[in-house]
Formats: structure tokens, C-alpha cells, sequence
């Protein structure tokens, strides 16, 4: 058991680099402002704020950041008359 | 006109105040004029790694607090008549440390010293930006490991925004400091090699100091390393290191590496 791991075991260095590089690439932008993934959250719930009274508890964000691209999900529960009251 | 270093990290227990003080003390050893200060406010430890934690009198705090002068506050070390300590207020709250007070003592201290070595405390706010905030030169103490390179990606981020070099538009000169280092561990892959944290931050490399016992064997009795051992390991590379400050070009060698069969075979039972 020992020696299989021992001889076996993945090594973790290229994790540790390759998941710093992509965690760093987006924290440099973000530092900066300019997160493309993160404007795009703020702007997309202020529009829908603008039209639906929607429950935050209803909204559900979802981002994965990833090194050639990132995706961004945002589910949102919206109920029949929230246009009405908005209006 | 001295030159200011910041030894800063953003994380802690990185090697910040070690580092300080045995880059001190080497400065020193060479008979340059060298003060160390102590930023970390409420958790002084630099007095105690330099052995001088029972003659603390004043503190940077009081100075800037116009309790006491300068030169009532620093403590000469016992070893070395050019190396001086400026220990931090271990009583006082962090907000006594103002901007201007700050700017005062550090002008002061490089007129009369040839380098001023700002210890940060760790983290981003007030302490460390205040240590940062004059200097030339910045080490960044980085540990092979994740959380330490993304806090020094931070921090490097800060010091090009956040000192007053910064916002007068010039560049602060920033060197890395490995420390921690073990080349068994990263030659099985399973540390961050010198040249991935190298890759990852880009910036120059100050010096690489190895994992060694020898640097809490310095620290319990109150030594610098440089000074309680000047030939282990990591006060060879802290001494390669303060002749690349000072502007020398010597190559970088990655400490142990170089080892024979039998130094690769107990290097991996020990590890």
C-alpha cells in the first residue's frame, strides 16, 4: 500500500500552478475593475430588477471561471404577476 | 540617503520577520548602517527573533505619538554596533499609526542609515500599507504553496498602486523572496517549483531559502540567522541575497539541489 503510493500518487504541483493561473488571470481583472463576468452579473440583475420585483431568494447565480472561457448562470424566478406590481 | 525596503507578504507566517532580520543583520555584518522596524502593531515579534525583547523602552508608536524621540527608541543590537532596532507598540491599538507620523520617522531614519528595513505585519490594511507605502524596494516573502502566491499576487498588485512611488507614476523596484524551500518536495512534484511561482508572479528573484531547522533553531535563542550560524544553509542564501539588493549579479542556486544519490534517497524517507 505504501509503495503504491508511494510510486503511484499524481502529483500535485501542476494542480496547485495551473488552478493559481487561472484564479490569478481573473483576480488581476477584477482588481482592476473590469471582470467581464462580474459587470455582467451586476448589470443583467439590475435590469431584471427593473422590470420584475423579483425575491432574492429566488435568484440563483452561478459562475465558473474558467482559463479560455468562463460561464455565467443566472436562473431566475420570476411569478406571474411580478410584472404587474413592478409597473 | 538610505534606501527603504518593505519585507511584505500579505499572508503570515510566511518568513516576513525572519527575513527581515537576518537580511538586516547580513546588511549589517557587512558594516553598512542598517535599521529594522517593526509595522506590526500589537503583535511585535522582530524584538524577540532579534533577541531584544527585554530591553524594549519606546516604540514606534511613542515616537509618533511624540512620547519619545527617535533615538530614545531604537535599540542598538548586542552583536553588531551598526544594526538597530525600531520595535512596534505591543500595547497600543493599529490606528496610532498615522500617515504622517509615518512619513516623518521613516524620512528621518533614512538620513541616518544606509538601508531602512520596513518589517510589514501581514495582511492588507493599515500596518502593511503604511510599511509599504515609502519604500524603494519591496521583498515579497512567498511560500511554494497556493495561498501564499495568491496573497503575494495581491500584495504586488498593491505596491503598484498603493506606494507613494506608485502615485508619483514611478515604478517600485519588487524582488522575490522564496522561502520554506524544499527541493525534494518539488522535485517529486509536490511543492510549486522556483520558476512556476517565478512564472506565475514575474518578478525578479531576490534569493531562494531553503527549509531548515537551522532558521527556528535562530529564532528560540534570539539570533538572526545570518548571525548564529553564518555558514547553514539559509544564511548562505540570505547573505547571496543582500549582495543581489546591493546589485550584484550572482547566479541563483536552488539550495541542495545539487545531491547524490544517497542525499536524493534519505532526502525522500525523511520527507
Amino acid at each position: 500500500m505504501n509503495l503504491r503510493r508511494l510510486f503511484f500518487r499524481p502529483q500535485s504541483a501542476p494542480a496547485a500552478r495551473e488552478r493559481l493561473q487561472v484564479l490569478l488571470a481573473h483576480e488581476r481583472l477584477s482588481s482592476e475593475g473590469s471582470d467581464l463576468v462580474t459587470k455582467l452579473r451586476d448589470e443583467i440583475l439590475q435590469v431584471i430588477a427593473r422590470h420584475v420585483q423579483v425575491d432574492n431568494e429566488k435568484v440563483n447565480v452561478r459562475m465558473e471561471r474558467g482559463a479560455q472561457v468562463s460561464t455565467l448562470a443566472v436562473d431566475i424566478e420570476i411569478p406571474f404577476d411580478a410584472g404587474k406590481k413592478a409597473a | 540617503m538610505g534606501k527603504v525596503i518593505v519585507v511584505t507578504s500579505g499572508k503570515g507566517g510566511v518568513g516576513k520577520t525572519t527575513s527581515s532580520a537576518a537580511l538586516g543583520a547580513a546588511l549589517a555584518q557587512n558594516g553598512d548602517k542598517v535599521v529594522v522596524v517593526d509595522f506590526d502593531v500589537g503583535l511585535r515579534n522582530l524584538d524577540l527573533v532579534m533577541g531584544a525583547e527585554r530591553r524594549v523602552v519606546y516604540d514606534l508608536v511613542n515616537v509618533i505619538q511624540g512620547e519619545a524621540k527617535l533615538t530614545q527608541a531604537l535599540i542598538r543590537d548586542k552583536r553588531l554596533e551598526s544594526l538597530y532596532l525600531l520595535p512596534a507598540s505591543q500595547t497600543r491599538d493599529k490606528d496610532n499609526l498615522t500617515a504622517e507620523g509615518v512619513e516623518k520617522v521613516v524620512g528621518a531614519l533614512r538620513t541616518h542609515f544606509d538601508w531602512v528595513i520596513c518589517d510589514s505585519p501581514a495582511g492588507i490594511e493599515r500596518g502593511a500599507t503604511l510599511a509599504m507605502r515609502h519604500a524603494d524596494v519591496a521583498i515579497v516573502v512567498t511560500n511554494p504553496e497556493v495561498s501564499s502566491v495568491r496573497d503575494s499576487d495581491r500584495i504586488i498588485g498593491l505596491l503598484d498602486s498603493k506606494t507613494a512611488k506608485a502615485e508619483a507614476g514611478e515604478r517600485i523596484e519588487k524582488h522575490l523572496l522564496l522561502t520554506r524551500y524544499d527541493p525534494a518536495r518539488a522535485e517529486r512534484g509536490d511543492m510549486l517549483k522556483v520558476d512556476d511561482v517565478l512564472e506565475i508572479l514575474s518578478i525578479p528573484l531576490l534569493g531562494i531559502i531553503p527549509e531548515s531547522m537551522d532558521v527556528l533553531r535562530a529564532s528560540n535563542i534570539g539570533s538572526p540567522v545570518t548571525l548564529a550560524d553564518e555558514r547553514s544553509a539559509p544564511a548562505i542564501a540570505y547573505f547571496d541575497a543582500v549582495r543581489r539588493l546591493r546589485g550584484e549579479s550572482i547566479p541563483v542556486t536552488i539550495p541542495g539541489e545539487k545531491r547524490g544519490f544517497f542525499g536524493k534517497f534519505f532526502g525522500r524517507k525523511a520527507a
